[in-house]
């Protein structure tokens, strides 16, 4: 039968043809973008194992470790004192919070039993008054970082005190002051270097496994080769996976710093704290490009998370994402070098509370943009559309 | 006027398999073809080299008078494709498929929905394409195929492994589109189907056509043949071609599967004579000749899908 003898009224066979083509082609491919975008986001909110390997797994690790080495070397240290201490009672009002956040003072009557908790490690320190002025502070040396930071926190109490005392004296104010919050700041807090470690371990993972998993599972359920189908540009496909990962990583970093910033973990964030933003998108370019060589050397979905798994928690170890690299070889450090990861973490801690600036985020982005690139041209040369 | 398809000796090895071997086949605009074989006879790597997703070691291709490989963006929104498994994102409904799907030709979503109603699926729009049944995801696939009103359609083996009830349904839908001036190109392994379905079926085999015209017209070519078949074991098939043959019938083929026993011929008169003088006639059928026959002449062997 050929179209000629057919009874029905066919439609002309053109018709087709120019409702896809034409003057709203431009409109079109923002239209493929936006819906890629929407498509992968909404497999991903339902996809409950990977929400939860990618939301809630890093997060745990934060409140675990956040919560673990807390205690290690928090300067909260519990302190027993004996009748009047005229330094730390006269200490009122705000001033009062600011110092139960580090010292925890309880007023006892009998020393000798104070003290022997001291000895047991219940006690930090036992702190009481002479009739003369003279302020004792008895501690163990079981724990010397605690019994160190009590020291300090001590120390600058009774120098504020004997500057006040100089003030009120003389009428001036004293010609030193030490700005006693200095002497908390230079000591790394857990918190700081764990929020910059674990946030970096998390992004890594979400852009890693999203772009391998991804590529690897269209390409064996032919979605890839349906879309080589369909007048969609590469540039829409790749465009649409980075914003959606760059969506992913940045809901990660603000549930993070939300976390580390509570009471509780006490970060404490610094001026260009924002630089984490530009920061986090260009890693998570980076950590993508990882993520498509993979996939594009994986032929399964097995290969591909045992290939990202493989590079993505080795790459998390070197660059200090659970624990500082100081004490690591020169070898390992200078590994570290070329991992993306490590520029990433350095700089984020940096920019988050150790009041790192735009020149310290701008190198750092410039290195893992170019990271990505590189990575980018050899899976362009590996990839494939299809699994056979 | 230009053919929507046509294909000059095409070939395709994958290692020792030669799996298409010079294929050449004409399609006319409005035409609904077909391509009819067994399992393995080349008939998805044909119909992938026509689509473009595939680049044959030889030969030429020429769509809509384009070429389709390398990838032609221009040709593209022309033609719909649905594979032989079905490709869906994972984890979305049928709506959001079918709709994802019509947004890379600028289709909107009036129009996508409206595609999932044709087929039959708007009561399952909220369903997640995992959970749909084979026949549910065939005909999903055919809608995205079609949602952005392609001139040219592809469909691989869209009714296997469908019930009976399915595959009539979607014979309707496939009649309706080539009604409405769309091309189709149809592979299957159902001899049934090519006879229903197709203005003009390409019969293939070890990656070669070895025929090719309207259903009827490849029937008639065989003289009108008669096959008469009656259960087995009542003659082995020897003495029956001796008797047979000593009666002056003429024999086009004859066969014993086991089941039955079964000959073809242009005058069933005297055989039928025969079997009935030996007492032979249990589940006797005669009936007239199918592509079946068609595929038993062209191949010398009983189709087998
Ligand atoms: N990707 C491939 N790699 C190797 N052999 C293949 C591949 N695809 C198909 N074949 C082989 O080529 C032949 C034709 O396959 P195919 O085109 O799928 O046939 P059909 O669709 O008719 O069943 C078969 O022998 C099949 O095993
Ligand atoms: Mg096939």
């Amino acid at each position: 039968m050929s179209p000629t003898t057919s009874t029905e009224p066919k439609v002309p066979a053109q018709r087709g043809g120019s409702a896809g083509n034409g003057a709203d082609a431009g409109r079109e491919r923002v239209s493929a973008f936006w819906s890629l975008s929407r498509a992968m986001l909404l497999s991903f909110r339902r996809d409950r194992s990977a929400l939860f390997f990618v939301m809630l797994f890093p997060l745990m690790f934060l409140l675990l470790f956040g919560t673990l080495l807390k205690g290690a070397t928090s300067p909260h240290a519990k302190v027993a004192q004996v009748g009047a201490v005229q330094v730390l009672d006269s200490v009122q009002g705000e001033g009062r919070t600011e110092l139960e956040k580090v010292l925890q003072i309880s007023k006892v009557d009998d020393e000798s039993a104070a003290l022997t908790k001291v000895r047991k490690g219940d006690l930090d320190a036992v702190i009481k008054q002479d009739p003369d002025g003279r302020i004792e502070l008895r501690f163990s040396t079981a724990d010397q970082v605690r019994a160190g930071s009590v020291q300090g926190i001590l120390n600058s109490i009774v120098q504020q005190a004997n500057q006040a005392a100089y003030k009120e004296a003389t009428g001036k104010p004293p010609a030193f002051t030490l700005d006693a919050t200095q002497v908390e700041d230079q000591s790394l807090k857990p918190i700081q270097f764990l929020t910059p470690g674990l946030l970096g371990w998390a992004v890594a993972t979400g852009a890693v496994f999203g772009a391998s998993l991804t590529l690897v599972g269209w390409r064996q359920k032919k979605v890839l080769r349906r879309l080589r189908l369909a007048p969609v540009s590469a540039f829409s496909v790749i465009a649409s996976r980075v914003v959606v990962s760059t969506v992913t990583a940045l809901a990660q970093t603000a549930i993070f710093l939300v976390v580390a910033t509570t009471p509780y973990f006490g970060l404490k964030l610094t001026g260009n704290w924002w630089l984490i933003i530009p920061l986090v998108i260009c890693a998570t370019i980076a950590f993508m490009s990882i993520g498509l060589l993979a996939g594009s050397i994986a032929k399964t979905e097995e290969a591909a998370n045992g290939i990202s798994q493989i590079i993505v928690l080795p790459m998390s170890f070197l660059s200090g994402s659970f624990f500082k690299m100081d004490d690591a070889p020169t070898w390992l450090k200078t590994i570290s070098e070329a991992l993306p990861l490590r520029h990433l973490v350095d700089a984020a801690g940096s920019v988050l509370s150790r009041g790192g600036g735009v020149m310290d985020a701008l190198p750092t982005m410039g290195i893992l943009l170019g990271f990505a690139v590189v990575l980018t041209l050899i899976s362009a040369k590996l990839f494939k559309w299809d699994d056979v | 006027m230009t053919a929507a398809i046509s294909a000059d000796g095409i070939r395709q090895r994958y290692g020792d398999v030669q799996a298409v071997d010079g294929v050449s086949l004409t399609v006319e605009a409005g035409e609904f073809y077909g391509i009819l074989g067994p399992n393995g006879a080349g008939k998805t790597t044909t119909l992938e080299i026509l689509e473009g997703i595939r680049k044959p070691d030889e030969g030429r291709v020429e769509l809509l008078g384009m070429a389709p490989w390398p990838r032609n963006p221009k040709l593209l929104p022309r033609i719909g494709v649905q594979f032989q498994a079905s490709a869906f994102f994972r984890k979305l409904t049928a709506r959001e498929t079918i709709r994802t799907f019509a947004s890379f030709y600028g289709t909107g979503p009036k129009r996508a929905d409206a595609m999932l109603e044709r087929v039959g699926l708007a009561d399952k729009a909220g369903s997640m394409t995992e959970e749909m049944s084979g026949g549910q995801a065939q005909r999903l696939s055919i809608a995205c195929a079609l949602a952005h009103d392609p001139e040219l359609v592809f469909l691989d083996e869209p009714t296997t492994g469908l019930d009976p009830q399915a595959r009539r349904n979607l014979w309707d839908l496939l009649r309706d589109i080539n009604r409405e001036g769309r091309t189709v190109v149809l592979t299957t392994h159902y001899l049934d189907e090519a006879e229903v379905l197709c203005d003009r079926v390409s019969i293939m085999d070890h990656g070669k056509i070895l025929h090719t015209g309207a259903p009827a017209a490849l029937i008639r070519e065989l003289d009108d043949t008669v096959r008469i078949t009656v259960e087995s074991g009542q003659l082995a098939v020897d003495r029956a071609r001796e008797l047979l043959t000593a009666a002056g019938a003429e024999i086009a083929a004859l066969e014993d599967d086991g089941v039955s026993l079964s000959v073809s011929t242009r005058l069933p008169a005297p055989i039928l004579a025969v079997l009935a003088e030996q007492n032979a006639l249990r589940g006797l059928e005669v009936r007239g000749a199918t592509l079946e026959d068609v595929f038993l002449q062209l191949t010398g062997r009983e189709y087998r899908a």
